[in-house]
């Protein structure tokens, strides 16, 4: 039958999208549950880690690291998390509208910016947005290993040790739970203390027994912070992006569904006319011999 | 009761050990540091060896670390150790193993660079085999 033809493949085109797209569904639902057991097993680390900087960060040591110095702010370094891959609904966008909304604040405050871009996604805007795109890393896979982060960090910690930047920021998505994530901007630079801890920030004045000293330890043990809270924000974010990925493919595939039965509607109707006029017009036919 | 400190084992991969403890006891690379609650705050460097922590009511818990940070603070101790493993988990065969792939290692030295490598690896595989043979010594075998 010659009715309704285009709608008919315009509902076999549609039947395809809607398997590729079940398909990612479940395709990110398995990454992400690796995904967040990934990012549950290395997030003791981080937080530990941050615990004991920001307790450094309150003390008054012997030797005071660059990484602690407050300094005038003329250039404020940003390392952005984003994904390699796109068709994970508004969470890149919404992650480089919140790094932007904070670069403008530093810009309106007479700084310029540096930005390093972990995953394509951030290295593709920051290129268009014109930024100064001083290191790029992208590729990273589904399970990256800190060894994959060190170089692209290590540009940023020689710039501020040099005086090149006098902030660093490291911007990524928290992971809050399977149906939201927020965009984080986190400062990694100067180190803060946290306010938290307000039994211990009143104590002023006190400092570590080091061993061997406190040079050696501190340097180490800085480096190894930051290492790992990168690290930790690009794990975070690739959990976020399955679960984002996941939820905007269930949304298309759901869209998709409701679209076909919409057409089908369309089309049954359209077939059911021409049933009808053509009976009408034997019947007419039968009546007029 | 004794007087308790809050104690955190974390290594990379993992949280190993998350809660009160009398005493800790971990080897620093300037030698074994025994701390009580109250000690006055210290920042070490951790050489490959075992943690001993003696858990409130008396009972021990061995737990191997390769190397790390040992942090402390009046009533808490914080391990971030770079990889940790407990006692009980340790595979002696394997630790044999290694520790004589090192020694090897260290016999036909080609480079500086390996020789400093093979060392360090045969501490921590000798710091494995220690800490079975403490387990062992508790469990009275």
């Amino acid at each position: 039958m010659a009715v309704g033809k285009e709608i008919r493949s315009q509902i076999g085109s549609i039947k395809n999208t809607q398997k590729i797209t079940s398909a990612m569904q479940m395709v990110a639902a398995s990454k992400m549950r690796r995904a967040q057991d990934r990012m549950a097993a290395s997030h003791p680390y981080a937080s530990q880690i941050r615990k004991v900087v920001s307790h450094i960060a309150g003390a008054t040591p012997e030797y005071t690291h660059t990484y602690m110095e407050e300094r005038d702010v003329k250039r404020v370094g940003y390392i952005i998390v984003s994904s390699d891959r796109g068709l994970c609904g508004g969470l890149n966008i919404n992650l480089f509208k919140a790094a932007l909304k904070d670069i403008m604040d530093w810009q309106g405050k007479g700084a310029e910016i540096d930005v390093c871009a972990i995953g394509s996604k951030a290295g593709a805007f920051f290129r268009r947005y014109g930024g100064n795109l001083v290191a790029a890393k992208s590729g990273l896979g589904d399970s990256p290993k800190a060894s994959d982060l060190v170089g692209s960090v290590k540009v940023m910690l020689d710039a501020y040790e040099e005086g090149k930047i006098d902030r660093l920021f490291v911007v990524y998505n928290e992971f809050i739970n399977t149906m939201t994530q927020k965009p984080l901007v986190q400062q990694l630079l100067p180190l803060e203390a946290e306010a938290a801890e307000e039994d211990q920030s009143k104590v002023t004045g006190w400092d570590y027994l080091y061993e061997p000293d406190a040079k050696y330890l501190l340097d180490n043990l800085l480096i190894r912070y930051i290492e790992s809270q990168v690290y930790q924000a690009v794990v975070e974010n690739i959990a976020c992006e399955q679960s984002a990925r996941m939820v905007a493919m269930k949304s298309a595939t759901d869209n998709a569904g409701n679209f076909i039965d919409e057409l089908q509607l369309v089309y049954n109707k359209a077939r059911q006319a021409a049933i009808t006029q053509e009976i009408a017009e034997i019947v007419g036919g039968a009546a007029a011999i | 009761m004794a007087m308790t400190l809050h104690c955190n084992i974390v290594s990379a991969e993992k949280k190993l050990f998350d809660g009160r403890a009398e005493i800790v006891v971990a080897s620093g690379v300037q030698g074994e540091l025994g701390i009580l609650p109250g000690h006055t705050p210290l920042l070490t460097e951790l050489k490959p060896g075992t943690i001993k922590v003696k858990k409130q009511g008396g009972e021990e818990e061995l737990i191997y670390v390769s190397s790390g940070f040992l942090e402390v603070q009046p009533d808490t101790v914080t391990v971030l150790a770079d990889s940790a493993e407990r006692a009980d988990n340790i595979d002696e065969a394997a630790a044999k193993e290694a520790m004589e792939a090192a020694q090897r290692a260290m016999q036909d030295q080609t480079a500086e660079m390996e020789y400093a490598q093979a060392a360090a690896m045969l501490a921590q595989a000798a710091a494995q085999l220690q800490t079975i043979q403490q387990l062992r010594k508790k469990l009275g075998k």
